[in-house]
This record gives C-alpha cells, structure tokens and sequence, in this order.
C-alpha cells in the first residue's frame, strides 16, 4: 500500500514537475488471429492512445492496403469506424512513422519510441486498438495502461483481434 | 480493403459500371416481396459492392434482364435508370402470383495465341466463331454464366416461375421464397444445368451489414439431391451465393457459373 501510493505521487510528481515523461517506450504486441475464409483479407488496424473518457489522444498506427494505385486503399479507412470517428478523418495519410501496410495474422508488435510520445502527460490511459476486415467482422480492444512508469497491460478480442498487450519500458 | 481479383472477376467487370477488374457481390434489392392488392409496383436495386445491398462501388449492367410474370409469359421493367452506384428500374405487377426478376449474364472467353502472341477474346456463342481467327493457336474457351434473382408475389403464392431452364446454376425453391418467416427453416434445391448440384456450398449473408459489427454470415452445403435447408436467424433481406468453375462442357468449354440469389424473411 505504501508503495502504490509512493509510486502514484512520484509519477504525480514527475508529471506535474516535467509536465511529460522522458525516454520511455511503449510496445504494443497484437495478435492477428488466423481465420479460415475462402476470401480472408488482411485486417485493416487503427491503434491509438485514448484517455478515460475515450477522448482520442494519438493515434499510434494505421495498417492499411498501401499498395494499391490512387491511394483507393483509403476508401476503406472508414470503416475502421471508432478511430475514424475519434481522429482518422482528421489526419493525412500516408503518414510518417503511424501508417503502414496491412499485417499477416500471428504476433505482430509496434515499438513507439519515446520521442514521439514526448508530449503526452504522465496519467492512466487506454491503448486502443481496432481491426476492420473486409467480407469480415470489426472488433475494438483497449487496454489500459500507464504512462510515467514501467508497466503493462493486456486484454484479448473475441472476433477479429486476439491478445494485446501494452508494456511501457523505462 | 484489398481488391483481390478472383475467378469471377471478368463477370464483375462486365457487370459493372465502370468498367473494372475487382470482385464484388452481384445482388438485387426488392423494395418489397409480399404485396396485396389488385396491382401493385415494385421497385428493384441492382449493385455490384463488396457488402450486399449497400451500394458503394458500381450498378451492375442490366443488358440481360429475364422478368417473368406469375404464367411464365415476360414482362417489361419500367423507368429504367442507371446511375453510378446502381442501376434501377420498376416492375407493375398487373396479375396476381409470383414473379421471377432475373438478370442473367452468358458470355464466353477465349485466350489463344497467333503469331507467338498470346490474345484474348469475349463475346456472345454467336460471335465466337468469327472471333478466334483461322490460324489461333492453343485456344482455351470458357463460358461464364451469372444469374442474378429475386422473386416477388402479388396477392396468392403460385409456382409456375420456379421451372429452371437447365442453364448453369438456378435454384429452385421447395419452402415459397415469398413464405419465408425468421425462425422458420426454408429448403430449396440447387441445380446446375437443370441437373441437382451436389455438394456445393452456398454463401447466406443478411442485409444490415453496415449496423453490425459481426458480418453474421453462414454457408451450408448441398445434399446428393441439390437440397439444402436454411433456418432464418431473425428477419432481413438474405443473399444466397453458390458459384461453380471450370466446369467440363460441351466441344471442350470449360464453364464458370454463378448463382446469386435474394430472398425477403419476414418477422
């Protein structure tokens, strides 16, 4: 008990001092769940960081078909319905270092180095991550997670996402 | 998402409009099924998309619209509009029964090669022997057959329609496909040139995809005698799809058909 509450006021501390938090990581590891479909298409994937109230803070990745001509891969990004709602539609894309192509199913990992978390403030939040597929399903998972200190955090899809876990790394 | 190009995807593209190479559900919106009265109308959708009755990619061409009236003799589609996302047109159904609405799609394709060079060709049966020229080599021909339908009753359910005409895949409904209740099973016979299609699988999707996050989609499979049975989970507009390739034929025409079926449940 006395080491919780030591913790929580240091990260307190530290975020009220520093106003954010320095060179830590966050890794995101996601299972793509192999599904037997005559017509399986890769999943497109959103992950963002969100706080408790679910306001979208950043978005972290978008796997989407890159490939093909035009840009028409981007005629689907909607229906990765909650992140486009909560801040897709409000970015460009392609965009450096967030958007890639889609992924294969198995365990698929993101590191996001601590620069380009630099602005966010110390706290509790969600890591969101959301899969739509095409002749498929969508599912959204968070997990929570906390910024300020080495920790993790999983949770597990039922449909088009299996386990995520978020682990912060000092 | 990913546009990838399967078997089928010449008749996509011959189907829809614009022109384009990607595969995509074939389906017919009716604006409804079961209608009393002493006439009434009917107005249908027809779309090429990914998700079935959401039109988002191309109307599907409807060159080769079948409409048959309760006595089997044709009937005119009225208003006839194509635009881009779908094409429309009306139906007045002026006796009472049940009335098939059919777009069927017969083409062939021939890849061959003359002079080293490896060419294609489509068209109609008629057009095929002036088309492959004299001196084409390795000349692979193949038929490529799509039926599209619906079924609509006006007043009392009747069943002359249902006859199949023997070309490629038709279903022909045991259970009235204007009699289908959720909860209820329903049971229909699959035929491929006029013959029970034994074994194949039929692809059941239900309208509303877009307000679900699961697409709910189910297969069965054909019997010995071309049967299969589907219990409705709830009510919805349903698209039934079985699609057979390379299929032996005759003077060494491979054919490819198609079935895309939709049907009305009601609550």
């Amino acid at each position: 008990m006395r080491r919780l509450t030591l913790a929580f006021s240091t990260t307190l501390a530290a975020g009220l001092v520093a106003g954010a938090v320095h060179a830590a990581d966050l890794t995101v590891t996601v299972e793509i769940p192999r599904i037997s479909s005559a017509s399986y298409h890769r999943p497109y994937v959103a992950m963002w960081i969100e706080q408790a109230d679910q306001t979208a803070v950043q978005t972290l990745a978008v796997w989407y078909d890159t490939k093909l001509p035009n840009g028409e891969g981007k005629d689907w990004l909607k229906d990765l319905r909650t992140w486009w709602r909560k801040g897709g539609r409000a970015m460009t894309l392609p965009a450096d270092g967030v958007s890639g192509a889609t992924r294969a199913p198995g365990r698929q990992t993101v590191t996001i180095p601590a620069a380009r978390l630099r602005n966010l403030p110390a706290g509790q939040y969600n890591l969101v991550v959301e899969a739509a597929r095409e002749l498929g399903g969508r599912e959204a998972v968070r997990v929570p997670f906390r910024w300020g200190a080495a920790n993790t955090g999983r949770a597990a899809g039922t449909t088009e996402l299996g386990a995520v876990s978020v682990a912060v790394t000092r | 998402m990913k546009k990838t190009v399967f078997a089928l995807a010449a008749v996509a593209a011959l189907l829809a409009a614009p022109m384009s190479a990607q595969a995509h559900r074939g389906w017919i919106q009716p604006s409804s099924t079961v209608l009393s009265g002493a006439e009434g109308w009917v107005s249908f959708d027809l779309a090429m998309s990914n998700g079935v009755f959401i039109p988002d990619h191309a109307a599907m061409r409807v060159e080769s619209l079948t409409i048959l009236a309760p006595d089997g003799s044709p009937a005119e589609a009225q208003n006839l509009s194509r635009g881009r996302l779908r094409q429309t047109f009306d139906l007045h159904l002026d006796k009472p029964g049940t009335w098939k609405v059919a777009n069927v799609l017969d083409f062939y394709n021939a890849v061959y090669k003359q002079g080293g060079e490896e060419k294609r060709w489509r068209g109609t049966a008629a057009e095929m022997a002036a088309g492959i020229p004299a001196d084409a080599t390795d000349v692979t021909r193949s038929r490529t057959l799509m039926r599209v339908e619906t079924f609509v009753t006006l007043g009392q359910p009747t069943e002359t329609v249902f006859a199949p005409t023997g070309q490629g895949l038709e279903l022909v409904p045991v259970t009235h496909p204007n009699d289908l209740v959720a909860g209820e099973a329903a049971t229909f016979t699959l035929m491929l040139d006029g013959k029970p299609a034994a074994n194949q699988t039929i692809t059941i999707a239900r309208s509303g995809l877009r307000y679900r996050d699961n697409p709910e989609e189910t297969t069965v499979t054909t019997g010995a005698d071309g049967g299969f049975s589907v219990t409705w989970p709830q009510a919805g507009l349903y698209w039934l799809n079985a699609a057979v390739r390379d299929v032996a034929g005759t003077d060494g025409v491979t054919v490819n058909a198609q079935y895309n079926g939709v049907v009305e449940v009601l609550p």
